[in-house]
């Protein structure tokens, strides 16, 4: 250590220190680092961690809005699956009740036109019967008048005239044949 | 009183280390000298810059709290962490407070007006050299407790016992004279002779323009030769800073790992 006065420009050692600037040097490390440890270094360090936060926030934020937007997607691809086999459902459904309604319509119909046909006979059977007794009855009337004329008998008697064109019918049946 | 000298014709005197020795401009106040003022003068500096950059702590950092962090993250990332590891930032506070003063006391050599680089005072290397000295042996007998941390020193593990006769005292003489010695004198010789050599180059030039009409014509290649080396000398100011801060973690790195 050199004492503290020095005249100007004196020739020493530049490697031996001086106590004032060891002292001050000292000093004034020590109050530059007391600074930076109190009010720099943490505010900085809060800035780091206010901003790896913000980007892991960020980072969260965005795969918790894929989450969302995946469930929201399946559960649009269910309901539309849901929907489908509904609408299939739906489908068979109709035809099954197509095939029903189909199948009690042509039931339907068969027994109308079973009706109508039994109906239709009925009629025919009894215009015949109507026919074949009116024939029966023009033809008796006919037959006697002509058998009177050419008998000459009158058959006024009713009874006889009828058995008279019976037995005629019967005959003429037995011929037929 | 060198110009006057010039001037006056009794021959140009080279700068030597005498420059150095700046008297106090108070007399008698050994503290009032340019050096110590300039210490100072660095710490109100580097403190409100550094204050202002850093007071609104916003995650969108405005131009000032970028520069700021630039320079801090520089430290933290580059030396702190990926040297000293998981442990890094409790000595974050102390190697930033170190790079940014070396650093503005380096660029105090080049700064117009001021132009008198505090480190080529050589007390005050020694000052730093001596707290990282303490403080990485202090790191490493905390974390290891004396008798291990000295025995690590001693004893390196996995080299055969005759070699210690030959390690041993290397690596004492390492630990507890070299580093710091080293650490110091770098920063110190390069500022010294960085200074001397602009010295050389400006006060020469100086010296010329004074002189005859032929050394005048040459002048003008002393002043280019010396603004040429001002950018050189900026660089070695940053380059010095960055190598005291590495070594000192490089040194608390050791002390705190396991095995040397």
């Amino acid at each position: 250590m050199t004492n503290f006065s020095y005249a100007a420009g004196e020739e020493l050692n530049p490697l031996i220190p001086h106590t004032a600037e060891i002292i001050a040097g000292a000093v004034a490390f020590g109050l530059l680092y007391l600074v930076i440890r109190s009010k720099v270094f943490p505010m900085f360090e809060k800035a780091f961690a206010a901003r790896t936060e913000a980007i892991q926030g960020g980072i969260e934020k965005a795969e918790r809005a894929q989450q969302e937007a995946q469930a929201a997607l399946e559960s649009y691809t269910k309901q539309l699956a849901d929907a489908r086999g509904e609408a299939q459902t739906i489908r068979e459904d109709a035809r099954a009740q197509g095939v029903a309604i189909v199948e009690e319509m042509r039931a339907k119909a068969q027994e109308e036109a079973a009706r109508i046909t039994a109906a239709a006979q009925a009629t025919i059977e009894a215009e015949r019967q109507q026919a074949i007794t009116s024939l029966r009855n023009e033809v008796g009337a006919l037959a006697t008048e002509l058998a009177s004329k050419i008998v000459g008998e009158a058959l006024d008697d009713h009874v006889r005239q009828t058995r008279i064109v019976d037995r005629f019918l019967e005959d003429l049946e037995k011929s037929k044949n | 009183m060198r110009i006057q000298l010039a001037a006056t014709g009794e021959g140009f005197k080279a700068p030597s280390a005498k420059d150095f020795n700046l008297p106090p401009f108070i007399d008698g106040v050994a503290f009032a000298t340019k050096p110590i003022l300039l210490a100072f003068l660095s710490v109100v500096l580097i403190s409100v810059f550094f204050i202002a950059a850093s007071r609104k702590a916003a995650i969108v950092p405005s131009r000032l709290q970028f520069a700021g962090e630039s320079v801090y993250s520089f430290v933290r990332e580059g030396l702190a962490k990926d040297i000293i590891g998981h442990e890094f930032l409790r000595f974050v506070p102390y190697l930033f407070t170190l790079f940014t003063f070396i650093l503005v006391n380096n660029w105090f050599g080049i700064i117009p007006l001021l132009q008198f680089p505090t480190m080529s005072r050589v007390s005050f290397p020694y000052v730093l050299a001596a707290i990282t000295f303490f403080v990485f042996h202090y790191v490493g007998i905390r974390k290891q407790g004396p008798v291990k941390y000295i025995k690590e020193i001693m004893f390196m593990p996995g080299v055969p016992k005759a070699v210690y006769i030959l390690l041993t005292p290397i690596e004492l003489a390492t630990f507890f004279i070299v580093r710091p010695l080293t650490l110091s004198l770098r920063l110190f010789a390069n500022m010294f002779a960085g200074h001397l050599l602009l010295l050389v180059f400006f006060l020469g030039g100086e010296y010329l323009l004074m002189g005859a009409m032929g050394l005048k014509i040459v002048s003008p290649f002393a002043f280019l030769v010396g603004i040429a080396l001002t950018f050189f000398e900026f660089m070695i100011q940053i380059l010095q800073a960055y190598i005291f801060t590495l070594l000192t973690a490089l040194y608390i790195a050791g002390a705190l790992a396991d095995e040397h």
